[in-house]
């Protein structure tokens, strides 16, 4: 993967490589708090059904996902859990953080134990905003950031701002 | 018996002996969590095995707490309620009312009966949309995955109705001192209607394709047996309470202020106390609150649905302590005020931390795998453990 990561692979080995990633991305669902649970209705529901944007939310460890959406609130007491988890992520990774607890603290701004975003621990690449966003936003993260891994170049990946869905 | 054969048997039982010291394990820590399926968001437990059975097991709390007590402190009494709307996220309506409840008797302002009628409505149908997850959610915990797809299902259509009304579908932020911030809109009632029969129709799927499944049953008939005096000691409440056979329900026995009252509706129990049990209960309370909203739906007096209230709400000083029926138990709210714009102190009672209290007791014993199906039948939220 030397090859890959450097940037060398000819075009239309990148470009097949991008496609076939783009629709095979298994996402660990790290549910935990209110979100958790749009984000339950977007992946296991039969009306948003996520499965139809080749994405598969069946990861038993975060040591088989691509992608982990973290939803809800990340406390003091949690963040050390979700770094580790981040860690155990093979690359090439992407996180979608999930609400705005998730991106800012949303409405725990000023509590003593909440952790003001997750983007203090993990780099984030798309954030979907709302408490807590409908399951369609949820959806229209994923299908931006499906646009952005089919144009990626694995050299420059970490060079693009953050995805906000609007 | 000769002496050869006794010589013999009393071998065979040295033998038995030495194995079975060879095969006593040493015991070993699993930790269950902070981030498992069957703990419903972040509760973490660290059980004791040996072998296969639990020799102890210990709760960790904590990785949810928001700190919504001391937040509370510095959020004004209508910015409050956007915050405890979050405590029990699945049914987000319900936590508003017993904090609106007891501002209002601090304050001794009562909400219109339209707007008491509707409250009652909408606090049935967040039980219906907390409880009809719990339903699915309990198949796949023990392996049946398609009870949550049906679950998912029919749980839009009764956030779509929540949604129509409040404009929100999980964090409705619609109950205010003194009524509710509008009226229904048009047409809502024959919808909730036919929501109603679908709901119906998904608690008779959820009889025959969960409760009515053999595996099901082996996998939760006398597993995690609560007798009704332990749950008494621990302050179980709801569900849990009343599959032990404890005939209790503050709609019918408390001072609530809904409507509960005037209408027909039973308390379901069961006099077993295993996991079934409180699947059971929990199943006939859904098809209880839908009865209790058609009710609603049927007798909704007409009238204004806001009080004569202050624009600026100042709460005079004083305290108060009012606890409902949550979906999930008996969840309350003690409100110290100064007179002032800010609550000087909230105290919550919530429903789950009491009912996951019980777990050390309740999982001594048991088998590795009963631990998943225990805990999914005990049913806690983690917003509502932690606050
Ligand atoms: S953003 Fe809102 S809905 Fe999401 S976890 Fe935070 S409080 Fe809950």
């Amino acid at each position: 993967m030397g090859l890959v990561e450097n940037g060398k692979l000819p075009k239309p080995l990148t470009a097949l490589l991008n496609v076939s990633r783009k629709y095979s991305l298994w996402v660990y669902q790290w549910g935990l708090a209110c979100c958790a649970i749009e984000m339950g209705a977007a992946f296991a529901s039969p009306r948003y059904d996520v499965m139809r944007l080749g994405v598969i939310p069946f990861p038993a460890s975060p040591r088989q996902a691509d992608l982990v959406v973290v939803s809800g609130t990340v406390t003091d007491k949690m963040a050390p859990a979700v770094k580790r988890l981040y860690e155990q992520m093979p690359d090439p990774k992407y996180v979608i953080s999930m609400g705005s607890c998730a991106n800012c603290g949303g409405p725990y701004w000023d509590s003593y134990s909440v952790t003001k975003g997750v983007d203090q621990i993990i780099p984030v690449d798309v954030y979907v905003p709302g408490c807590p966003p409908r399951p369609e936003a949820l959806l229209e993260g994923i299908v931006l950031l499906q646009e952005r891994i089919r144009s990626e170049d694995m050299g420059e990946r970490w060079n693009g701002d953050p995805i906000v869905v609007s | 018996m000769t002496d050869t054969r006794q010589l013999a048997y009393i071998a065979a039982q040295a033998a038995d002996a030495r194995v079975n010291v060879e095969l006593e394990t040493e015991g070993m820590t699993l930790n269950i969590g902070p981030q498992h399926p069957a703990t419903h968001g972040t509760l973490r437990i660290i059980v004791r095995l040996d072998g296969e059975r639990v020799v102890a097991a210990e709760p960790v709390m904590g990785y949810m707490h928001r700190g919504y007590e001391k937040l509370a402190e510095v959020r004004t009494y209508p910015q409050v309620t956007t915050l405890v709307n979050r405590i029990d996220w699945l049914g987000s309506f319900a936590n508003e009312v017993p904090f609106i409840l007891a501002a209002e008797r601090l304050m001794e302002v009562e909400a219109p009966p339209r707007a008491r009628w509707i409250r009652t409505a909408l606090f049935e149908l967040s039980r219906i949309a907390n409880v009809v997850l719990f339903l699915g959610d309990m198949g796949v915990q023990l392996g049946a995955v398609t009870p949550v797809f049906f679950a998912f299902r029919d749980r839009e259509f009764v956030l779509n109705q929540i949604e129509a009304v409040t404009g929100g579908r999980f964090h409705p932020n619609f109950d205010r001192i003194g009524g509710l911030k509008d009226d229904l809109p048009k047409g809502w009632i024959e919808e909730t209607r036919s929501v109603l029969g679908r709901i119906r129709t998904f608690c008779d799927e959820m009889e025959d394709l969960v409760a009515g499944n053999e595996i099901f049953e082996a996998r939760t008939r006398n597993i995690g047996v609560i007798p009704a005096d332990v749950g008494l000691a621990y302050g179980l409440s709801g569900a849990n309470i009343r599959a032990s056979g404890v005939d209790w329900d503050l709609r019918r026995d408390g001072d609530m202020g809904l409507a509960h009252g005037e209408l027909d509706w039973k308390v379901w129990t069961h006099p077993d106390g295993d996991s079934f049990a409180r699947y059971w209960v929990r199943l006939q309370e859904v098809r209880e609150a839908c009865t209790i909203v058609e009710q609603c739906l049927d007798g909704l007096p007409s009238g204004p649905v806001m009080a004569k209230v202050p624009r600026i709400i100042k709460v005079p000083a004083g305290e108060a302590y009012v606890e409902t029926e949550n979906p999930l138990g008996v969840m309350g709210y003690y409100i110290v005020s100064k007179g002032d714009l800010v609550p000087y102190r909230v105290k919550i009672r919530s429903a789950s931390f009491n009912n996951v209290s019980i777990t050390p007791w309740l999982l001594e014993g048991v088998y590795v795998p009963d631990v998943i199906s225990i805990l999914a039948s005990l049913y806690f939220i983690l917003g509502d453990i932690d606050r």
